[in-house]
């Protein structure tokens, strides 16, 4: 579907009536629900740290074969609709047991309106990227956001072993609206390269980010 | 007019620095510093003799300030004496001391490692109207006036390598090296060559260095003391401090300080106390040759007094290291000489001491540094016995030291030479002969009609391991539950039933191969040859030789819980049938920390290894470190250590150190981290700092696996890691492929 300011409305439409995402804590395996260590409305914390080494908040134990587990919390955000009546009680494996309501960061809702809206390229292989030196030296004239590639130009080089393999763009011209690795960065397969847009909806995406940068600030 | 206001700063500075050391509120040194500061704002309005008059009652004023400090100075104030930024540095010390000087390896902040000076130096000595000058290389570490980049003169491992390389030229040239030590600690930091691998390596080197060494201690922080300190003379400036830790450090542990926050200032005080950390407790206890006085509130930068003092010291203690390997009775007469001149040396000296010595002089060097290293320290164990058991136990010494050199020195030498002298002839005629025969053998194989004949087929090597009879299961196998693998989040292992665990299982997950920790008792029961285990020296017990107020009850609840006497057990047992010599420290008692009698256990435990060729095999189950409350005592078990291990390798052993658990600190960087064969079990950790001290030291933060056994083999710190199951048999391997010629059963 194509962008327009209707669809700019409807997307910003949807997030404002749910700025949130909803984490549903499942319990890992069967066993008795000894004790719940957080109750609704509590702020959690997931995983923190640069290496995400200290662990998010404990929510409740789990004990099978006398072994007591915590379960802890896998991302931020406030406890909603525990079930309190689990306490104390044998539970099956997957029983969902509380909710973790994550209001979304401004960068995590742009990220998201990006996925929907832009046309993805991934990386087809673990390996090192280089932008296509044509492409390079247009985005530094002309800037991020204002180039088109036209089917079959060069996107990208692909080098892995000293194999080099040329990334071509397919489909109709697009402008090349964010590039999301660095010269020579090594990238996972199926991570995003750049995102695209057609011509015509490129003012259309700039809007977009700046509505939600204006409504959530950072 | 120029002159007094010189002399005005200069009691400003002094008063500042008496502040610095007592506290700003000591006595109202605050008072006398305000008067000095209003006296500096009008000092051009008052007349020059008022002035004068003025500010020498103010110098009277802080003299009988610093008497008084000077007399009830406390251990932790001589502390921040040697830290304060006016106090001399080594650069203070080869502007001052010696004559010409030649930075090797870097300048300024242009640098391997800023924190660490290595030099050419010439130092002179005037002889009646001649004047001498001997070559000799200084190393040590500089701290720098308030210089960031001098990093406090806490070395990097690449430091300590840069001081290896020139301890390396030194000896090439054969000239001495003076070490000066100024150092809080080595810093903390894992990566390439390693904090504790090279501290060991340069402990393992300097043990057998073949140039007179005389070091000089004025902060000497633990480990990174240790680096450059194990010298043939070892000084200590008298207002410096040598220690196992920072006082600061000592009290976090004792307090069980949370991280970022700092302990009180009492208790600072009292582990100052405690540590024996000063330069009259070291005298004391063995672990310093000599005090270098100092000015009563230390040394500063100008002071060039205590130059001129530090000069004749550094020269004496050389001439004394060349002398001793010389002979006994010129050495006697001087050191009676030098003993008069303590109080007032003299300018010059009265015989000049050439600083070369021949092959025969280097071998006795060598082992006058053996000796005393060997010495330090035990005569705190209280090992005296009666001399009529001194001499039998000698005799039994010498017995079995004979047996030995006859059973697999004589008689296994000789049966080698005849042995590889009748291979030599057998593969000498039967080449001759196949050039006679091959022609035959070709033409006689081209025209019969029989089947060639068979290629030679290798021989299966006979297995000397055997299988136990049966595997001890640990008693953590007898509870009926599971347990979690710590790697289930990533790794997806399930929970693992505790029987299976702890018996089938060896204590490794069966999914991820995680070990969990185990018991020293496994290992004594699965790795050894059934009924092979014979203990010595159980005797030797640790104790509280510093007196440290409240480590008695903690020693004696370790000695309960353990039923043993102290971290580390020594005795000797077989793998396959080849007996080798065991030194374990166990995780039970104190966490696996080396003291006193842990070090004398290794020694000699190494030493039984030498004398009956023995492999010598370290396990690790843990380690902690150096045992804090036996401060400097504990601290000189590395280079004893070391020592012992050097000459134990140097005789052709094989010195083989697994690691298990955790293994950290001063034992890793000497006497283990020294070894060619380091191997770790799965799931080990190793490392110079923990992560809390590598955080509070270097400000970074550092990743959850930065200690583990796979970072220490990819940094090259280790050279294998095995799997516990299959730890007997690697062992045996080992034994048979790896170490020197001299084992017994080679």
């Amino acid at each position: 579907m194509a962008l327009d300011n209707r669809k700019i409305n409807q997307l910003l439409q949807s997030f404002r009536a749910n700025p949130y995402r909803i984490f549903v804590v499942v319990t890992p395996h069967t066993g008795y629900l000894r004790e719940f260590l957080v109750k609704e409305g509590d702020e959690v914390k997931g995983p923190t740290g640069k290496w995400l080494e200290k662990l998010g908040t404990p929510l409740f134990i789990l004990e099978r074969e006398k072994n007591p587990k915590t379960i802890r919390a896998k991302a931020s955000g406030i406890v909603s609709k525990v079930n309190y009546e689990l306490e104390g009680r044998f539970v099956e494996a997957f029983e969902p047991v509380l909710e973790i309501k994550h209001s979304l960061t401004q960068k995590e809702i742009i990220a998201e309106l990006l996925r929907k809206t832009l046309h993805i390229v991934t990386a087809p292989e673990k390996a090192r990227y280089f932008l296509s030196p044509e492409l390079a030296k247009k985005i530094e004239k002309e800037g991020e956001g204002k180039v088109v590639v036209k089917p079959g130009e060069e996107l990208a080089i692909m080098s892995f072993m000293k194999r080099e393999t040329p990334i071509l763009h397919e489909g109709p011209p697009m402008v090349v609206f964010r590039v999301f690795f660095s010269q020579g960065q090594m990238i996972e397969q199926g991570e995003p390269l750049f995102g695209l847009c057609l011509e015509n909806e490129r003012p259309y995406v700039e809007k977009l980010i700046s509505r939600v940068k204006e409504e959530w600030p950072a | 007019m120029r002159e007094l206001q010189r002399y005005l700063q200069e009691l400003i500075d002094r008063v500042v620095y008496l502040q610095d050391i007592k506290g700003e509120n000591w006595e109202g040194s605050v008072y006398l510093l305000e008067d000095l500061k209003q006296l500096k704002e009008k000092f051009f309005q008052i007349p020059e003799k008022e002035c004068h008059h003025l500010l020498e009652s103010y110098e009277t004023r802080l003299k009988i300030l610093e008497d008084r400090a000077a007399r009830e100075l406390t251990p932790y104030e001589i502390v921040k004496i040697t830290r304060n930024p006016q106090r001399f540095t080594l650069l203070d010390i080869l502007e001052n001391v010696y004559d010409s000087y030649t930075e090797l390896g870097g300048e300024g902040d242009i640098n391997v490692d800023p924190a660490v000076i290595c030099a050419r130096a010439m130092i002179s000595r005037r002889v009646g109207d001649k004047i001498y000058l001997h070559q000799v290389i200084v190393i040590g570490h500089e701290k720098g006036h308030g210089e960031e980049f001098r990093n406090g003169g806490s070395a990097k491992p690449w430091g300590n390598e840069k001081a290896l390389r020139y301890m390396r030229v030194a000896e090439t040239e054969g000239i001495p090296i003076h070490f000066y030590i100024f150092t809080p600690g080595a810093y903390p930091i894992e990566d390439y060559p390693g904090a504790a691998q090279q501290i060991a390596r340069n402990l393992y080197f300097m043990s057998k260095l073949r140039v007179p060494t005389v070091a000089f201690i004025s902060e000497g922080g633990s480990g990174g003391a240790e680096a450059i300190g194990l010298a043939d003379i070892r000084l200590m400036a008298s207002r410096g401090y040598y220690s196992v830790i920072s006082p600061e450090g000592a009290a976090a542990i004792e307090g069980k300080v949370k991280e970022g926050e700092r302990p009180p200032r009492e208790l600072v005080e009292f582990c100052a106390r405690q540590l024996k950390i000063t330069a009259e407790d070291n005298l004391r206890l063995g672990t310093i040759d000599r005090i270098v006085p100092e000015p009563p509130l230390g040394a500063r930068r100008n002071d060039y007094q205590f130059f001129k003092r530090l000069r004749y010291e550094m020269i004496r203690a050389t001439d004394e290291v060349i002398l001793r390997t010389k002979s006994l009775k010129a050495f006697r007469s001087y050191a009676l000489r030098r003993k008069k001149e303590e109080e007032n040396p003299p300018e010059d000296f009265d015989i000049h001491v050439r600083w070369d010595l021949s092959e025969v002089e280097i071998e006795k060097l060598l082992d006058l540094r053996s000796k005393k290293y060997r010495q330090m320290s035990r005569h705190v164990l209280g090992l005296t016995k009666c001399s009529f058991r001194n001499y039998v136990e000698k005799t039994q010494d010498v017995g079995l030291r004979l047996y030995h050199d006859f059973r697999y020195g004589v008689l296994k030498q000789s049966q080698k030479i005849i042995q590889r002298v009748m291979e030599d002839l057998s593969g000498e005629g039967a080449a001759f002969l196949r050039q006679l025969t091959e022609p035959l053998k070709t033409a006689y194989d081209l025209l019969s009609t029989r089947p060639k004949r068979p290629k030679a087929r290798v021989l299966p090597v006979e297995e000397g391991l055997v299988d136990l009879p049966e595997l001890y299961v640990s008693p953590l196998a007898l509870e009926d539950r599971t347990v979690t693998c710590p790697n289930a989040d990533t790794r997806g292992c399930p929970d693992i039933w505790v029987p299976d665990l702890y018996g089938e299982f060896c204590g490794v997950c069966p999914n991820c191969g995680y070990h969990f920790p185990l018991e020293y008792q496994w290992y004594l029961s699965n790795i050894f040859d059934a009924k092979s285990i014979k203990e010595f020296n159980e005797n030797i017990a640790s104790g509280n030789p510093l007196g440290f107020k409240g480590y008695d009850k903690k020693l004696a609840l370790a000695k309960k819980k353990t039923g043993r006497n102290s971290a580390i057990i020594t005795f000797q047992a077989r793998i396959g049938g080849i007996s080798l010599i065991v030194a374990m420290l166990i995780a039970d008692f104190r966490q696996g920390t080396v003291g006193v009698a842990e070090g004398e256990k290794f020694i000699q435990a190494c030493d039984r290894a030498r004398i009956t060729k023995r492999p010598f095999l370290a396990f690790v189950h843990t380690t902690g470190g150096i045992r804090i409350h036996e401060g400097t005592l504990g601290v000189i078990q590395m280079p004893r250590c070391t020592m012992a291990v050097r000459e134990y390798i140097d005789a052709g052993g094989l010195y083989l150190v697994v690691y298990d658990n955790n293994s950290y600190a001063g034992p890793v960087a000497s006497f283990l981290g020294c070894s060619p064969y380091q191997f770790a079990i799965r799931s080990t950790r190793i490392g110079f700092a923990g992560p809390r001290v590598i955080r509070e030291t270097t400000g970074e933060d550092i990743p959850p696996d930065y200690h583990s056994a796979e970072n220490a083999l990819r940094r090259g710190h280790i050279q294998g890691i095995w799997d516990r199951r299959e730890l007997r048999k690697k062992l045996y391997e080992a034994l048979l492929t790896m170490g020197g010629k001299n084992l017994y059963y080679k």
